[in-house]
Formats: structure tokens, C-alpha cells, sequence
């Protein structure tokens, strides 16, 4: 057993032993588990995807004279922002579109640029302009302004995903007879491609699968600067199939995270279009995960072909809210380019970035070697397995069929 | 010798039977993978030509000869690699496999020669790394 402050106080000495996922898979099958959980102090895990989930907070600062922008409109780079909130804070969601954007009219519509465009834009330092239309008030008489705004000349300017880093996810299939443009990319008909989503053996929720060492609070790469786990993400259904060990089968648990924006970078925040879907933003997280006992040598050990997914047609089946499996793979079978679904050879195509994963592990691989980042013991868990969570659905209910569930 | 090219003729010479001239005088295997003719403005065709490294020089200085512009097809299509995450979404699409994903370091590799200049890796690329020129 290792605790946190023991291995913080490593960090800090220069002793201690941080290897990336990929290595410790091979330390692992080398040492045994039991001399892995001894010589290894961290395992650094990555992944970088598209988050829809994503979007920034930001203090614009007040004009002269005042603008009270909150409860106004407001625009940056023509893409509008929320702003229901104080006089100058301001909120771009990753997916937001221009107003005057055709989106899917013409389909498949191009997106090409919305919010995770503004987002990598004011990271990598470029002005943005902030066009914004209030009421007016006696405190804050001004009705319009249009200016240029960058990392530099706003105050406090964060990240806060409320949901980023899926554990798991689904392997995207069409059964359909036509192209459909999805959120997992453009798939074939009749079964003729297959594209998933996830760093598999790299990817941080699947390497501590039971939430042990990942909590709220918990320090961690964002974007290319440092951020925390807010709290659990939205969609957090730890309730999944899950194989003997605890490692989930399916979607399962996800992180709402933060982060300081000004420190990031647009190498790992790159504002994305998929056709015919809408904007978005590829996010780069990456976790610490101390190897505290014997049991997360174990689990941060496995390698792709113990990882499975769950095959989902959405040509129908997702669209339709039907929940069935098509089938399982694992991804070291995904990362081959060949699956197997119902009986039929299946070519496999990745839409979130290994190699940028691969990137992140050694990035946090080098800050905590070097002294600069150290570990954090959770301030509360993510809830667990046993949390009997349950995900809701939005259904349509009317005013005649709430009184009669009163009655 | 085998090559791929794009054509850019000037709006004069889109009435001469220049493929013609090409597998009959210069005995040039070819493959028209995309054509933009107009009587009307300049036109665009991108051919794969095949045939004896003596032949396929002759036949290129036949195409100049008529003030036709040649191109290698690399200097159309190509991928910004400061914009690439190496996602592979255009990957799947790619139906010659020009773009296609080394399974080892999972990164988007681009063959230039097997590009037949569809264009739809452009349109689908989430970042917008994708660039062709054709006009």
C-alpha cells in the first residue's frame, strides 16, 4: 500500500516512477502485478475526442460606461454565447452555431465553424469579437457594444465541461440503406463500417474502472494546462455490465471537469465540424492514477483486447432510443481495422485520436517527473457501482397525465 | 512508369481529342479519374497515366505542346498537418485508401498516389485539415 502524500513527497524529491499506460502494460506482463504495484508509483492515462459536452466560462470585465450584458445577447465571433447570468459573464457552449449558419437545411449541413472554433481560437491567443445587446438599466445604462476581446484583456476565463472522458463507449454501425452523418462521423449502409470513440487501454476511467483513485477533486491534464474533476459528469451511469474485474462494457461513468483556459492550448482544444451533425470541440484529458495497492497494478495493467464495447446500430436503434447490442468487441480488435458483427467482417475506423492520447500520457508522464504537477486524494468519490443509479429518459407527458398520477 | 496528374487545359483546347492522341501515338494506359470540362472557362481533368518511362515523357511534352498545365497531383491535395489530430474520420470515407490509418502508431497516413481527388475526406474532416485546390 502507498498513500497519495507518500507519493507526492516522491514527486518531490525526483524519486518517483511514472510510466505511461502503454508502459505499464509491458512492465506489468514482465514484473507480475505484485513488483509492478512496487516499482511503480503512477500510471499517466490520455484521451482526446470530441467533447460536446464542453464550453468556457468568462469575465469580459465592464466597459465605460456599463453594459449589463446578463440577461442581454451576446456574440463572440458571431457565435452566440449565454448569458443569463451577472452583468459581463458570459458562457460559450461547444456546440453553439451562428445564427445566420444553415445548419442541416442544406443537408448534410458543414458546421464549420461554432463554439469549439471560439474556444480554440481565444486559447491559442486571437482576438475574438464580442458583439453584445442589453436593456439598459440606471447602473448599467449602455445598450451595445462591439469590441475585441482575448486571453489577455478578460479577467478570469475557465473551462467547465459538465461532461468530458466517457469511460467507455458505443461501436457506431448503420443498418439503415443510406450514408447518415452522425456525432461518431459518417457511417456506411448496410453494415459497412464501423467507427468508435475511445483511447481504450490508454483512456483514464477505464484504467481505474471502480472510481478508487479518480474522485472529485482530482488534478489532471485539460486542454494543455491543468484542471480538476469538478464533480461527476453528466450522464454518470456507473450501473453497466461490467466483466468480473469491475471494468465496464459500456458507456458507464464520466467527469465534469475545470480548468484555467488561459494556460491551455489549441494543440489539445481543437474546434471541430462533423457534417451533417453540427460543431464541436476535440478535448485532450489526461489522469494520474497512483498505483496505491496490487489491484490497480492489475487494472491499470490490462490492455485493449480485455476492453470491450458494445456494438450500436444508428441508423435506427439510436435514433430510436432502442436499447440493443448488435454485439461485443474489444479494441485491440478495433484498433486491427477489422470487426466481426453478426457474422459479417466489418472495416473499423477511430474519430478520437490515439496518438494524441499517447502524447498526453507522456506530457503528464514529463510534468510529474520534473516536480511540477502532484497527486490529489479525492475530496468525495464518483458515485460507484453500488450507487444505484438509474438514467432517466425525457418523456412527453401532458397536464391531464400529471393529475392523474396525483390521483 | 505510372503517374498521377492533373490537366488544366485553356478553354481552346477542350475540342482537341488529346486522350486520343495519347494511347494512339504514345501508347499511354490512362484512367480518367475526374473530369471538369466547360467550353465556356478553363477545365480540369485528373488522369492516371501509365506506360514506358520514353513514351510517358513524350506524351507529356505532347500535352505541353498544346499549352496544357501539369501538375503532380500532391500539389492539389494536402493535408495541414499543424490542423491534423490524426482522428480518422477521413479514413473511414476514404474509399481507394489513400488515407488510411498505420495500425501501429494509429496515426492518418496519406498516399498521394492512390488519391483519385474525390474530395470527400475535405468535407468530412472534423478540423478542417484537409485541403484541395481543384477549381
Amino acid at each position: 500500500m502507498k498513500t497519495i502524500e507518500e507519493i507526492n513527497e516522491k514527486i518531490k524529491n525526483g524519486k518517483v516512477v511514472v510510466v505511461t499506460a502503454e508502459e505499464m502494460i509491458e512492465i506489468t506482463k514482465e514484473k507480475g502485478t505484485k513488483k509492478a504495484s512496487e516499482y511503480v508509483d503512477v500510471v499517466t492515462t490520455g484521451t482526446f475526442g470530441p467533447m460536446c459536452s464542453s464550453g468556457m466560462f468568462m469575465n469580459v470585465g465592464h466597459s465605460k460606461p456599463r453594459i449589463k450584458i446578463g440577461g442581454g445577447k451576446c456574440y463572440l465571433n458571431d457565435v452566440p454565447a449565454y448569458c443569463g447570468l451577472a452583468a459581463v459573464d458570459i458562457y460559450i457552449g461547444a456546440t453553439a452555431t451562428p445564427d445566420d449558419d444553415p445548419r442541416n437545411t442544406v443537408y448534410p449541413g458543414a458546421f464549420k465553424y461554432g463554439g469549439g472554433h471560439v474556444i480554440e481560437d481565444f486559447v491559442s491567443g486571437k482576438n475574438l469579437t464580442l458583439v453584445a445587446t442589453a436593456y439598459g438599466t440606471d447602473c448599467y445604462p449602455r445598450k451595445k457594444i462591439e469590441t475585441y476581446i482575448n486571453k489577455d484583456n478578460v479577467n478570469e476565463a475557465y473551462l467547465f465541461n459538465p461532461r468530458n472522458d466517457y469511460q467507455n463507449y458505443n461501436v457506431a454501425v448503420n443498418l439503415s440503406n443510406r450514408v447518415i452523418h452522425t456525432y461518431m462521423g459518417v457511417l456506411k449502409p448496410h453494415l459497412n463500417s464501423a467507427n468508435y470513440c475511445s483511447a481504450g487501454q490508454l483512456s483514464p476511467l477505464l484504467k481505474d474502472p471502480k472510481y478508487k483513485t479518480i474522485g472529485i477533486g482530482t488534478r489532471l491534464f485539460l486542454g494543455g494546462g491543468v484542471g480538476y474533476v469538478a464533480w461527476y459528469g453528466t450522464q454518470h451511469n456507473p450501473v453497466v455490465p461490467r466483466s468480473p474485474d469491475g471494468i465496464p462494457r459500456a458507456g458507464a461513468g464520466t467527469l465534469a471537469v475545470i480548468g484555467d483556459a488561459k494556460k491551455m492550448n489549441g494543440n489539445f482544444l481543437k474546434g471541430a465540424s462533423f457534417i451533417g451533425y453540427g460543431a464541436t470541440i476535440f478535448v485532450g484529458i489526461g489522469v494520474p492514477i497512483p498505483v496505491v495497492d496490487e489491484e490497480m497494478a492489475y487494472l491499470t495493467s490490462r490492455g485493449d483486447e480485455e476492453y470491450w464495447a458494445q456494438v450500436v446500430d444508428y441508423g435506427n436503434d439510436y435514433p430510436e432510443r432502442i436499447p440493443r447490442s448488435l454485439g461485443e468487441v474489444n479494441y485491440a480488435q478495433l484498433k486491427s481495422g477489422v470487426i466481426t458483427v453478426s457474422g459479417k467482417e466489418v472495416p473499423a475506423f477511430p474519430i478520437s485520436s490515439y496518438s494524441k492520447a499517447v502524447e498526453i500520457c507522456h506530457i503528464l508522464k514529463d510534468w510529474i517527473s520534473s516536480g511540477e504537477f502532484f497527486l490529489t486524494n479525492p475530496v468525495e468519490p464518483l458515485p460507484g457501482i453500488d450507487s444505484g443509479i438509474k438514467m432517466n429518459t425525457l418523456d412527453e407527458r401532458t397536464l391531464e397525465g400529471i393529475y392523474n398520477e396525483r390521483k | 512508369m505510372k503517374k498521377r496528374i492533373i490537366l488544366r487545359f485553356k478553354r481552346n483546347t477542350v475540342d482537341k481529342p488529346i486522350v486520343y492522341r495519347l494511347v494512339k501515338d504514345y501508347d499511354l494506359i490512362f484512367n480518367i479519374l475526374r473530369a471538369n470540362f466547360s467550353p465556356r472557362a478553363d477545365s480540369m481533368l485528373v488522369m492516371e497515366i501509365e506506360g514506358m518511362d520514353e513514351n510517358f515523357e513524350k506524351g507529356i511534352e505532347y500535352l505541353k505542346s498544346w499549352n496544357i498545365d501539369i501538375e503532380p497531383i500532391e500539389q492539389d491535395i494536402n493535408r495541414n498537418d499543424s490542423r491534423c489530430v490524426h482522428c480518422g474520420v477521413c479514413a473511414s470515407v476514404c474509399a481507394p485508401d489513400a488515407l488510411y490509418i498505420d495500425r501501429k502508431t494509429m496515426k492518418v497516413e496519406f498516399d498521394y498516389e492512390r488519391c483519385v481527388a474525390c474530395e470527400l475526406c475535405v468535407k468530412v474532416c472534423p478540423v478542417n485539415a484537409m485541403n484541395v485546390f481543384f477549381d
